[in-house]
């Protein structure tokens, strides 16, 4: 019964490559094998200054047991599939966009101001279409967050387009 | 013990940190784990012992103000209160929400007190049992507090063994400590400190709770009106009065494991209570002892997981891993020595605990209403709000842009990490433990001269490889029994 339910979770009409265990395991199989090619390149030090182990040796064990590790629990989901996820919504996507927008404007223009396009941004997407909140959360709260950082904790805010307006 | 505390500052600390825990503790998907990310660079102002009150205080009321939102809307506030929605919210359907949350801010109350003793007694006995530990015996030890993960924190066990590793891996990042040696740098300067605790804190927990939400925003709660809390009836105290005495000792020795923490505590708390009922029929139909019984666990789990916190380093649950964040960005290290050298402050932080589960009861007693309102707050505004002050608190630490895109990578990589089983809880406690299982490796093989058979000449070593064996043993054992697959 269980395994009728674990295969009916897990979709096995999909090809393999597109199962969730293998793409979780293929991801993480080549981060790890990338970054413990890196390690190779680590500086090593003179045998005569050596004290236990060279540095990169702590690394490269720890992504060796990563990879024996996620070959075991790809090996382990033949015989227990994983559960299907939901599809994600549009919401997700738009907050991840606002991310990437958020480092374009932080970046380009102004940290606060990327601030508040991200505020109004993901408040508008996930629902919210009401001027005084979308106000309240693009505006008035980061205002107050800047007041609170730069007069209370005595921060100071990198350069930009509004940001400089309050600094000269 | 209370003297550090009679200043004014530092109750007004305590009195907000309360509150704040509450609030945070109420918000479903927010809780003391990620109020205390969250507030953690705040802290930066204030001294040690001010700072550590008011992440234990909002530890302390964040795992009671749980207990609402699950009696409430059967929604636990805290992944800690999940246990507490069995009963909490059937009897409130029933109309007596104000019986479930009196019970659960009695028996939440009374197992939070009974942890701070277990803490005041434990903590300094073990911190002198550390005495006795040298590297070999450290690196033991933290090996042991990893694979406590893996037999029965939260998720898969070889998933969090995963994660565990991958914390580890990022405090590699940077100048090895003892040669100075660049270390996945690939020529950012920046990289070279290594990456903060902080921004990861943050990301991990605040923003991929943000992502989260992002995709349960069509989730509708329906909420139970509350009128006022009632104390329990004699009868109530009666029938419960064993079952918290009990679930608030299986919460402190739950608490005092390594890397458990209150939501392992409630479940074996609430079932514990079920088995030892005259009445288990009257479980998951709105039990008070089912709300005594997860609610004196969760609470009690506060202070034993403070034990190894303080005693030894080693974070006994999640939102303690924050807590020690906290000490080690204000330079307090935590262990044997901290005991010796600053037993006020150990106090102080004791004092809190105690005025902390008083202060929530008052609190919850006679604000509960208010802070059930508390949940109508909807996400569009809230966590737009909260990502304004997850950027300016990572950014305020070293005022660097850098780590704020690390918090917003931790957050994607969080919300996938979450999505797909991987439970985040390993990631910090592993970058917190990263240090001391590398220093204390490398320096045990320089006193081992290269001979890693040595270990096994060290009896409390060769204990804690032991335990850590069965701690990994433990779930193939768990799964065997239950006839279902390892993972």
């Amino acid at each position: 019964m269980n395994n009728v339910r674990y295969k009916k979770r897990a979709n096995k009409s999909l090809p393999f490559f597109f199962r969730t265990e293998f793409k979780v395991f293929f991801i993480i199989i080549l981060v790890s094998t990338i970054l413990l090619i890196s390690t190779f390149s680590f500086d090593t030090v003179p045998p005569i200054l050596n004290r236990g182990i060279q540095p990169a040796t702590f690394p490269k064990g720890l992504l060796v047991l990563i990879i024996a590790l996620t070959s075991i629990i790809y090996y382990l989901s033949f015989k227990k599939p994983w559960k299907k996820e939901k599809n994600l919504p549009k919401p997700f996507f738009f907050t991840i966009l606002s991310f990437f927008i958020f480092i374009i404007i932080s970046k380009t223009l102004d940290f606060f101001l990327a601030i508040s396009v991200l505020s109004v941004f993901v408040s508008y997407h996930w629902g919210e279409r009401r001027t005084f909140y979308l106000l309240l959360v693009s505006i008035i709260f980061p205002l107050i967050v800047f007041i609170f950082f730069e007069m209370i904790l005595g921060l100071r805010f990198p350069p930009g387009i509004i940001t400089n307006l309050y600094y000269y | 013990m209370m003297a550090p505390l009679f200043s004014s500052k530092l109750l007004l600390v305590l009195l907000f940190g309360t509150l704040f825990g509450l609030v945070l503790g109420v918000l479903p998907g927010l809780g003391p784990t990620t109020g205390g990310a969250l507030i953690l660079p705040f802290t930066m102002t204030l001294d040690p012992l001010s700072a550590i009150v008011l992440l234990t205080s909002i530890y302390c009321a964040g795992t009671y103000g749980g207990a609402i939102t699950a009696v409430l809307i059967n929604t636990p506030g805290t992944p800690a209160a999940a246990a507490t929605c069995l009963d909490g919210y059937p009897l409130a359907q029933k109309g007596e929400a104000g019986r479930a949350l009196g019970m659960a801010t009695v028996s939440s109350t009374v197992g939070g007190i009974f942890s701070v003793v277990v803490l005041v007694f434990f903590a300094p006995i073990l911190a002198n049992l550390a005495y006795e530990f040298g590297q070999p015996e450290y690196f033991a030890l933290a090996i042991f507090g990893l694979t406590m993960l893996a037999s029965i924190g939260d998720g898969s066990p070889i998933k969090n063994l995963i994660a565990g590793a991958f914390g580890i891996l990022i405090s590699t990042v940077g100048k090895d400590f003892m040669t100075s040696i660049d270390r996945f740098t690939y020529g950012i300067n920046e990289l070279s400190v290594g990456i903060g605790f902080i921004p990861v804190v943050v990301g991990l927990f605040a923003i991929s709770e943000m992502l989260t939400q992002s995709t349960l925003l069509k989730q509708v709660f329906k909420r139970v009106a509350l009128k006022a809390i009632k104390l329990p009836s004699k009868e109530d105290y009666k029938k419960t009065w064993k079952t918290i005495l009990r679930s608030s000792g299986i919460g402190s020795f739950i608490g005092v494991l390594p890397a458990e923490g209150g939501t392992v505590a409630s479940l074996i708390g609430y079932s514990e209570a079920k088995r030892f009922s005259k009445n288990p029929e009257e479980f998951g139909k709105g039990s008070v002892e089912g709300i005594a019984g997860a609610e004196a666990a969760n609470n009690a789990a506060t202070g034993g997981a403070m034990v190894p916190t303080l005693a030894l380093g080693i974070p006994g649950s999640a939102t303690t891993a924050v807590i020690l964040t906290g000490l080690i960005i204000h330079g307090v290290r935590p262990g044997p020595d901290l005991f010796k050298e600053q037993p006020e402050f150990l106090y102080g932080i004791f004092g809190a605990m105690l005025v902390a589960n008083i202060l929530f009861f008052i609190f919850g007693f006679f604000g509960a209403k208010i802070f059930a309102r508390i949940t109508l707050v909807p996400n569009k505004i809230l966590w737009p709000m909260i990502f304004a002050v997850s950027v300016c608190g990572t950014y305020s630490l070293s005022q660097s842009i850098i780590d704020v895109w690390i918090m917003l990578f931790f957050g994607v990589l969080g919300f996938f990490m979450r999505r797909y089983g991987f439970s985040v809880v390993p990631v910090i406690i592993g970058l917190i433990l990263g240090e001391l299982v590398e220093g204390t490796l490398r320096q045990s093989i320089v006193i081992f001269d290269g001979n890693w058979l040595m270990f096994l000449t060290r009896p409390i070593a060769l204990t804690f490889f032991i335990l850590s064996l069965i701690a990994l043993a433990f779930p193939l054992i768990r799964s065997k029994k239950n006839k279902k697959p390892y993972d």
